[in-house]
């Protein structure tokens, strides 16, 4: 389950909005054994695509660090699918950095967003539901 | 030159554990050579078959991105901390 405070919520959906017609990205952070992702990293999608994305570099360490001065760690990832379902592609599954990190689809594919939640752990998927707080 | 090296949680089970460890070497190629004499598990995370940066990493030399200054030739100092990080990426 993944706990997901409001604010987080709108900044990300409010990103992925913002982001189109590209994919966007970001990274959350909280207490891992909390299961609850308190604060979003807004970042650039250095692909600069509609079909794939990649966190910036220096977004990814800059937000690393401010969620370590926080007392938190990053504990997952967003992004947009721009024309498909809030569902893990297959290049999402491939390159999934962290088993232990929530993945998070946000689906622009119809007027109101879709927000789903996985776990990636050895290439299988899971959905979690995901609780705003 | 002694720098510390930060690793991100997926790589700290081949340091048994740790987040941070120091290396030494002239070069951020050295520096990598050291981590892997000391952790020979993280050979195959953080480099590539061909011995170049694995294409999945990012590597910070303090501040700065090391694709910019000669990746594995990026020369470091003393007290230089060398933060590792995984790509995140998809489609």
């Amino acid at each position: 389950m993944l706990h997901l405070a409001r604010d987080a919520y709108l900044q990300m959906v409010g990103h992925c909005l913002d982001g189109l017609p590209l994919e966007a990205c970001g990274l959350l952070a909280g207490r891992p054994a909390e299961q609850r992702a308190s604060r979003c990293y807004l970042t650039k999608n250095v692909a600069q695509s509609a079909r794939i994305y990649e966190v910036d570099p220096l977004g990814h360490l800059t937000a690393d660090r401010d969620a370590e001065a926080r007392g938190l760690e990053l504990i997952g990832v967003f992004h947009s699918h721009t024309h498909t379902d809030a569902y893990p592609s297959p290049t999402d599954v491939a390159q999934a950095p962290d088993p232990g990190w929530h993945y998070v689809l946000v689906s622009l594919r119809d007027i109101a967003p879709v927000v789903r939640s996985y776990r990636i752990i050895d290439g299988k998927i899971a959905e979690e539901p995901v609780v705003l707080e | 030159m002694t720098v510390t090296v930060r690793l991100p949680t997926v790589l700290r089970p081949a340091t048994g554990g740790r987040a941070t460890v120091e290396a030494s070497g002239a070069t951020v190629g050295e520096v990598f050579d050291d981590l892997i004499r000391q952790f020979p598990a993280l050979r195959d995370q953080v480099l590539g078959e061909d011995g170049t940066l694995h294409r999945h990493l990012n590597v910070f030399l303090n501040d700065d991105d090391v694709r910019y200054l000669g990746k594995l030739d990026a020369k470091v100092n003393d007290e230089d901390t060398v933060t590792l990080m995984p790509a995140v990426a998809g489609g």
